[in-house]
């Protein structure tokens, strides 16, 4: 159940009830992100722990490779650049004040 | 054929609740509710119910357990008094922002301190902007009729919102009178089977009920249950009407007594009515045009309709029951005067706080009432806005 951009309060569900399951990829939830993570592709290993850690689903992946990040989702939390090994102790993921990114 | 039978007020409420034969009761005693959930909890030992009955260690857990049973489809009730309620508090207005149609007697009983457990409103009128509906009644055939009543009216999908019928402690909580039952099956005809509105036991259709619901739709759902309120207040209309073919009762929104061509007149709530109406009889003997408006739903607030019914009455006294302390008068004076405001030479209108503790209000304190009302009709003027009516000077 997506509600049109337009919807008034006659329109959706009563109570804020949300009435379908796994309906949060509707809903983007990056839009109060401070920082972002930043991937710095010749440090990554692609070993996913960035994929692994991230408590949403802001981290895309294909191929068994690292893909990208999905903004609309990512919130700052900054775990993936935590977590990021790196090659030689360089980070693949750093994080960034969002409006400089 | 109904049933007469001797009950106090508690008696006939508990019988009311085993008639219904709520899904889950979650309650914790407190005076003068006590005998209500000590009578049903008999009903559940004895068999007499399907109920699950719940006992747990506070009104806040009573609460708390009532909405998740009522939000997991199942028919929920709970009964408080005072302090109880009080104890509730967070989740009485959780349970009405959730939409969930409890339903709950509130016998009423002086909020502490200093500490009392006899009757005043102020607990039901401290929750009275809680979202939830309510009904107070006169008597214990009132609280009776009342408490089945609303179980049509906070389960009607227009409405979705709980109830809370109330009867003054110890006045009709604890005194015997004459009433009329129903027969069970007649009750279970009324209120019918309960289809509850996005059950979260339906494990087909799963939902999230009460997420977080922050600046960009909380609004929008304030308004929802703003508007729900609002469809109220036809409903109760609608089942009082079906109710009345039941029993040969009728019900409104609020009573009038001998409001044809008043020029006087008192506005009151719960048992001190049945008082004021014998004092009504005795004026209207003397030739006096006296009449009384009791208020039976005070949530929806009958704004147009009280207006309606005192625009030709000269001098108007509001009983409050309870104080807002708000240094000007009662909730229900401020309510009914603010009804009033748009009514071209409309009546003047005055406070009387009464009753608090669980102060006797007798025949003569009203009879001064009436009085004053009488001097206010003839000079037009107000010498008093607010009166502690029985309070010692």
């Amino acid at each position: 159940m997506s509600v049109p951009k337009d919807a008034g309060w006659k329109d959706v569900p009563k109570a804020g009830r949300i009435l379908e399951p796994g309906c949060a990829d509707k809903y983007e939830t990056g839009g109060w992100r401070t920082y972002r993570p930043v991937h710095i592709e010749e440090n990554c290993i692609n070993c996913l722990f960035c994929w692994i850690y991230c408590p949403d689903q802001a981290i895309l992946v294909e191929d068994g490779k690292f893909k990208g990040i999905d903004y609309a989702y990512c919130k700052g939390c900054g775990i993936c650049a935590k977590e990021c090994p790196g090659k030689r102790g360089n980070k693949a993921l750093k994080m960034v004040l969002d409006e400089e990114a | 054929m109904s049933i007469r039978v001797g009950k106090t007020g508690n008696e006939a409420v508990a019988e009311a609740m085993r008639q219904i034969n709520p899904d889950v009761v979650a309650a914790y005693p407190i005076t003068p509710q006590t005998e209500i959930v000590q009578i049903f909890s008999s009903f559940v030992a004895n068999g007499k119910v399907d109920t699950e009955f719940v006992t747990v260690e506070s009104e806040h857990s009573a609460m708390s357990a009532t909405v998740g049973a009522s939000a997991a489809g199942a028919r929920a009730m709970t009964a408080t008094s005072a302090n109880g309620l009080a104890f509730m508090w967070e989740v009485v207005y959780i349970a009405a922002a959730m939409r969930l149609p409890i339903v709950m007697p509130v016998v009423n009983r002086a909020l502490s301190g200093p500490l009392n457990i006899h009757c005043d409103h102020s607990d039901t009128m401290g929750a009275r902007d809680s979202g939830w509906i309510q009904i107070f009644s006169e008597n214990a055939q009132e609280a009776y009729d009342n408490a089945i009543q609303a179980l049509r009216i906070a389960e009607n999908s227009n409405v979705l919102l709980p109830v809370m019928v109330t009867m003054d402690g110890f006045i009709i909580s604890h005194a015997m009178e004459v009433m009329e039952i129903l027969e069970d099956e007649k009750v279970r005809e009324f209120i019918g089977e309960y289809v509850p509105e996005n059950p979260l036991l339906d494990v087909d259709n799963p939902v999230t009920i009460g997420p977080i619901d922050l600046q960009d739709w909380n609004f929008e759902h304030k308004r929802q249950q703003a508007e729900a309120m609002r469809n109220a207040k036809p409903v109760i209309l609608e089942v009082a009407k079906d109710y009345a073919k039941l029993t040969g009762r009728e019900y409104g929104l609020f009573e009038e007594y001998r409001m044809e061509d008043a020029e006087v007149a008192v506005v009151v709530l719960g048992s001190t009515a049945g008082t004021a109406k014998a004092v009504v009889d005795e004026l209207r003997a003397d030739g006096v045009r006296a009449g009384l408006l009791k208020i039976r739903v005070f949530r929806p607030f009958p704004a147009e309709e009280i207006a309606e019914a005192l625009k030709d009455v000269k001098a108007v006294a509001v009983m409050d029951r309870s104080d807002s302390f708000n240094a000007v008068g009662g909730p229900v004076f401020g309510d009914v005067r603010s009804a009033l405001y748009d009514v071209e030479n409309g009546p003047r209108i005055v406070d009387y706080i009464y009753g608090i503790g669980g102060r006797d209000v007798t025949p003569d304190h009203i009879r001064t009432v009436y009085a004053d009302l009488a001097k206010i009709a003839d000079t037009g003027q107000v010498e008093n806005l607010l009166t502690y009516l029985g309070v010692r000077e």
